[in-house]
């Protein structure tokens, strides 16, 4: 009777608390929901910000100009060869050609504002196009050149030329009446901006481009990915498979532990005295950038590889010893392939966290101005961070969409290295 | 495929050592971040226009610039660096200990630095010796005696009742940056100056009295990036910001500059040297490496030439202020014959 008593008193006290107990498991899942939510509208109103001020830069706006490209207006003889017509003056000749569209500009001033229309791309567009065919001199014909970025960006905003004190702008009334005119005619196109994806950096923001940077990310990234993983893995097998539990070990391992968590500029320091300093390879090269991104991602590859070793069961690697395999064959037959997905997870951390670093490499000379598209790892070079950031410091307006559009191509780049390694992921996960 | 992603790995690190020439292609410049937005412009032209490759420019800031380009001469030390000030005799003899001993000073115009505000709000008229009350630390007492006290003022009006009955609050760079010691040099002790008591100071008092700014929140350091400056002027018509001229000339739709003691941050008035606050532009080149890396003597003509740094070259197009016209043919035919800096 007792005992029956006693479990009525428990199941009342249960029932009582469960109220309480239910309403403290709602509060919880709340409380999760509203992490999540937070979380995800930051996102949203981080990508949402980057994308509408970036889109912008990937349109360019172009005018069409009749030149007269006489030898006399060059400044050049009637069969010039390539020096003199290295030094011939191309921007005479888009001047000239502005100056017939607009007569009506007379002061210098005007004619200033006028010349300012144009992008100084054009002079070397024309410049690239006479020296492929020096034939054309002495004939006339119609070119899309690139405007300023000035009146690139109202003309791509699709500002109303016809309400100009609308327009938030430095062009000056002259510049707007211009413009309207030539868009009446027909001499503006917005296209797709090829410059920004062909192109290295430039200060004019209407030529600059992403692509020396990307190159030199890329560049970057081959030498940390070929140098860390290999022997980020070969350590983490060691260390998990081979190495006798000693005191020795166990000082590794803290170490270890420790370099992950050491500041990236340090090893910038770190490749400066040592890569640079002493074994003198070139500044601002990928070559020294990947070598000291990849001291960087070593510990935290060796860290995720450990884990996802140790992870696979030792069932499996006692029945491989079972059926005579050897320690070698244990670790390269199953234990390695069965934990690549996860040591491939931890590569592709420690390689976007590379990607996305800009300390280090400010020690190393890659936060610098690169014009030349780098050709191989010894070439000077810059890295995506890097740009993204130069380009915010640039006084010129129309660089904010370039910054946002860099940030968007950062952030497509991340996306592409992990969706190679998602695949990656499934096809050794398939195998077993 | 292990075995093959090792291969590939050992393959690249060999073949990226080796062909780790001492031969350098293009020039290797460093130093000033104010030069740089006007050297990159120069470099980038250089690289367009000639067979050579475009120079690579690194914003160390004009001291780190010094520190690389009197490390010593060879391929993997800088051929130029830029500076927003003259090098020191420290500098030189370093450079001189280094066997960096034939260099070629290039002065190539002037910087202004602005002081402004929305042009939503009034301009300011001041005079440099208020402009120094409202952001010293400590500023002379206001009953005339001749002593220091921390400085009281809140409101611009209440340095001088001409001014605006508003709180003081001005953006400006951090410490390390090259635009905040030039203001402070300039706009901070010419205003300080004026004051006989703080002039006669002995050389540590009247710089701590000078050049030390408020730290009472007045004076907000807004960072290295002036356009960000620019954009909190746009949002705070109340505030005033501190930044160089070629932000303000970008932005003058946005904000106005300050006229001060009479002159604004003009191009005229800056050029002609009647706005107090601007400050030389310099290159510095190393005439041994001319001959050694190629096209040195290229970018200097290039540099040198009217229609780069001429009064309508394409530098005063980026905000660069011209030097007069007989100086820079001067200085033109001094640096083509390459002539050596000589500091004592």
């Amino acid at each position: 009777m007792s005992a029956d008593k006693s479990i009525t008193d428990t199941t009342t006290l249960v029932r009582r608390s469960l109220a309480k107990r239910h309403a403290a498991e709602k509060r919880f899942r709340a409380y999760g929901i509203f992490a999540i939510v937070a979380s995800l509208s930051f996102l949203v109103i981080l990508l949402v910000s980057i994308i509408s001020k970036g889109l912008p830069a990937f349109k360019a706006t172009y005018v069409n100009l009749d030149i007269n490209l006489s030898a006399e207006a060059l400044g050049v003889s009637e069969s010039p060869d390539r020096t003199e017509l290295r030094s011939a003056s191309y921007n005479t000749v888009i001047r000239e050609s502005l100056r017939e569209l607009f007569p009506e500009a007379s002061s210098r001033r005007e004619k200033k504002d006028l010349y300012a229309l144009v992008s100084n791309g054009a002079e070397y567009d024309l410049f690239d196009l006479v020296i492929e065919n020096p034939e054309i001199i002495g004939t006339t014909f119609s070119l899309w050149v690139l405007a300023d970025d000035e009146m690139g960006s109202v003309i791509k905003n699709g500002d109303d030329l016809t309400n100009p004190e609308n327009i938030v702008t430095r062009m000056n009334e002259n510049q707007l009446s211009w413009a309207k005119k030539l868009q009446d005619d027909g001499r503006l196109d917005v296209r797709f901006n090829t410059a920004f994806f062909e192109n290295g950096d430039s200060r004019e923001p209407e030529l600059a481009g992403i692509k020396a940077a990307l190159i030199g990310s890329a560049f970057t990234l081959l030498i940390t990915f070929s140098l860390s993983f290999p022997i980020a893995v070969a350590a983490a097998i060691y260390l998990e498979e081979f190495a006798p539990q000693n005191r020795w070990t166990d000082v590794v391992e803290v170490n270890i532990n420790n370099l992950a968590a050491v500041p990236s500029i340090v090893f910038g320091l770190l490749g400066l005295a040592v890569f640079i300093n002493y074994f003198h390879l070139p500044r601002s090269a990928p070559v020294v950038g990947g070598i000291v991104l990849s001291l960087m991602t070593l510990p935290t590859i060796i860290i995720s590889s450990r884990a996802a070793l140790k992870a696979v069961p030792p069932s499996i690697r006692e029945a491989a010893r079972g059926l005579g395999a050897s320690d070698l064959q244990v670790v390269t037959h199953h234990v390695l392939p069965l934990a690549m997905p996860g040591i491939l997870t931890g590569t592709i951390i420690g390689l976007a966290q590379a990607l996305g670093e800009t300390a280090p490499l400010l020690m190393i000379g890659m936060v610098a101005f690169i014009v030349d598209i780098p050709q191989s790892v010894t070439d000077s070079a810059t890295v995506l961070p890097v740009q993204v950031f130069l380009w915010a410091d640039s006084p010129e307006r129309a660089f904010v969409e370039k910054t946002s559009a860099a940030i968007m191509v950062l952030l497509a780049f991340l996306v592409a290295m992990n969706a190679v390694a998602v695949f990656l992921r499934k096809r050794f996960e398939r195998r077993w | 495929m292990k075995n093959t992603l090792l291969l590939a790995g050992s393959a690249v690190i060999l073949s990226s050592v080796a062909s780790t020439a001492m031969a350098r292609e293009g020039i290797s410049i460093v130093g000033s971040s104010t030069v740089y937005p006007f050297a990159t412009v120069v470099a980038e032209r250089f690289g367009r226009t000639t067979d050579f490759a475009t120079p690579k420019i690194e914003a160390t800031g004009s001291g780190g610039g010094f520190k690389l380009f009197c490390s010593g001469i060879g391929v993997d030390t800088p051929d130029i660096t830029n500076a927003s000030r003259r090098m020191k005799l420290s500098e030189f003899e370093q450079c001189n200990e280094n066997g960096v001993t034939s260099i070629v000073e290039v002065l190539i115009g002037f910087d202004g630095i602005a002081f402004a505000n929305s042009v939503e709000a009034d301009q300011l008229d001041i005079k440099m010796a208020d402009l120094y009350m409202a952001l010293a630390k400590s500023v002379p007492n206001p009953d005339g005696s001749e002593e220091l006290i921390d400085n009281p003022y809140t409101k611009w009006s209440d340095i001088n009742p001409d001014l605006p009955a508003i709180d003081i609050e001005v953006l400006g760079p951090p410490p390390t940056s090259g635009t905040r010691d030039a203001f402070v040099e300039l706009a901070m002790e010419g205003g300080c100056d004026t004051f006989e008591f703080i002039a006669n100071l002995d050389k540590e008092a009247h710089k701590a009295a000078c050049h030390t700014l408020r730290e009472d929140g007045a004076y907000v350091e807004a960072g290295e990036n002036d356009n960000l400056i620019v954009q909190k002027l746009e949002a705070n018509s109340d505030a005033f910001g501190i930044f160089g001229y070629s932000f303000l000339e970008q932005n003058d739709d946005k904000v106005q500059s300050s006229i001060i003691d009479g002159h604004e941050a003009e191009f005229e008035q800056i050029a002609s040297g009647e706005y107090g606050i601007s400050r030389p532009l310099y290159f510095y080149v190393k005439a041994q490496h001319v001959g050694t890396v190629p096209g040195i003597a290229e970018y200097l003509a290039e540099f040198t030439d009217e229609r780069t740094w001429g009064d309508d070259g394409y530098l005063v197009d980026k905000g660069m202020i011209p030097l007069p016209e007989d100086e820079r043919a001067e200085l033109a035919a001094q640096v083509a014959s390459l002539q050596s800096l000589e500091l004592n």
